[in-house]
C-alpha cells in the first residue's frame, strides 16, 4: 500500500458514498427487469417473505428511524457502503492478527 | 435481477446454493495465494461501489429499471476470484440487511451474479482483449463483458425459474434475455464510464494478461 493507493480507496469510498446517498435518491421508482417479466405473466405473487420483515435492519432500502422519504433512502445507502466497508475492514484485521501469530 | 423467495423451487435453491458455496470455497481459496492488504482494501472499495452503484435503477422503456450487476466492473479490476467474493458480499449483504433478493434464492442470486456475471465476463473480456492491445478493442471488451454478462445472467435465472416450474421455461426465457439485452447496455455504459476514469488515474490497477492483482 503506498500512497497512491490510499489515494485511490479513499476516493473510491468518497465515490460510493456521494452514490449511495445522493445519487440514490434519483433512482427509478419503476420495477426491475425480473419483476416486470413476473408483473407480465403473473407470478409476481409467487414472491414470499420466509423471514418476517421486522428483522430486517434496513427492509427495501428504507431507514426506518426518520420519517423523510429522501433521507430514508439516503441514510439506508450510507448504512450499506460502512456495512460493507466493515465487512472488508474485519477481514482485514482478521488477517493482521493471523499475520501476527505466524 | 435479484429473485426473491418463492420463485424458485426446493431442488434449485438446494443445488443453486451448493454450486455457489463451491464456487466461492474455490474463488477464496484462489484469492488467498496473493492475499495481502493491498487486495482487500481494494477488494472493499471496489464492493462498496458495486453496491453504491446497484441502488440507482435506470429507467428503461416499458416502465421498468435496470440497474448495474457489477460483474464485469470487478473482473475488470480484481480478476475473477475476488471480483466473484466482492459480488457474492454485496449480494449477501443485501439479502440480509436489505431484504433485496430472498435469503433462500441466495444461492441462486449468487450462482446467477456472483459466479456466472464474473466469470463470463472475465472469459468475454480475456477473449477479446487477446486480439490486439488497442484503446478502441479495449473498451469493445469491457463494454462487451459488461452487457454479455448480464444477457447470460438473465438467461440463466430464467432457467431457474423455468426448471422450478414457477413459469413456463420458453416465455421466461425469452422475457428475460429480452429485457436484460436492452438493462444490459446500461450496464455497458455504466461500466465503460468507470474503467475509462480508473484508467485515466490508475491505469496500474486495470487487469491486463501482463498485469493482475497479484
Amino acid at each position: 500500500m503506498n500512497r497512491r493507493d490510499y489515494t485511490f480507496i479513499l476516493v473510491g469510498i468518497i465515490a460510493a458514498l456521494v452514490i449511495a446517498m445522493f445519487v440514490s435518491v434519483f433512482a427509478s421508482p419503476f420495477p426491475d427487469g425480473l419483476e416486470k417479466v413476473a408483473e407480465n405473466h403473473g407470478f409476481i405473487d409467487k414472491a414470499e417473505q420466509i423471514i418476517p420483515e421486522s428483522i430486517f435492519l434496513i427492509p427495501d432500502y428504507v431507514f426506518g428511524a426518520v420519517d423523510n422519504e429522501l433521507w430514508q433512502t439516503s441514510l439506508a445507502g450510507l448504512s450499506g457502503v460502512l456495512i460493507i466497508l466493515a465487512v472488508f475492514g474485519a477481514v482485514y484485521l482478521i488477517y493482521k492478527a493471523a499475520g501476527k501469530k505466524k | 435481477m435479484h429473485i426473491p423467495d418463492g420463485f424458485i423451487d426446493l431442488k434449485t435453491v438446494v443445488s443453486t446454493a451448493a454450486v455457489s458455496a463451491g464456487g466461492l470455497a474455490a474463488a477464496i481459496y484462489k484469492v488467498k495465494s496473493y492475499f495481502k492488504a493491498k487486495v482487500i482494501a481494494l477488494m472493499g472499495v471496489i464492493s462498496a461501489l458495486i453496491f453504491a452503484l446497484q441502488m440507482i435503477n435506470f429507467s428503461i422503456p416499458g416502465g421498468t429499471s435496470g440497474h448495474l450487476l457489477g460483474g464485469a466492473l470487478a473482473v475488470i479490476v480484481l480478476g475473477p476470484h475476488a471480483g466473484a467474493i466482492v459480488i457474492a458480499v454485496v449480494l449477501i449483504v443485501q439479502a440480509f440487511v436489505f431484504m433485496d433478493g430472498g435469503v433462500a434464492a441466495l444461492g441462486a442470486n449468487i450462482f446467477n451474479m456472483a459466479i456466472v456475471g464474473v466469470y463470463s465476463s472475465y472469459l468475454i473480456y480475456w477473449l477479446i482483449g487477446r486480439m490486439s492491445k488497442k484503446r478502441t478493442i479495449f473498451f469493445i471488451s469491457v463494454a462487451a463483458a459488461s452487457w454479455l454478462s448480464v444477457v447470460i445472467a438473465s438467461f440463466f435465472a430464467a432457467l431457474e425459474l423455468g426448471i422450478s416450474g414457477t413459469y413456463a421455461l420458453g416465455i421466461t426465457l425469452k422475457a428475460m434475455v429480452g429485457v436484460h439485452s436492452i438493462i444490459g447496455i446500461g450496464e455497458a455504459v455504466i461500466t465503460v464510464a468507470v474503467i475509462a476514469f480508473i484508467n485515466k488515474i490508475r491505469p496500474d490497477l486495470i487487469l491486463t494478461r501482463e498485469r493482475s492483482l497479484q
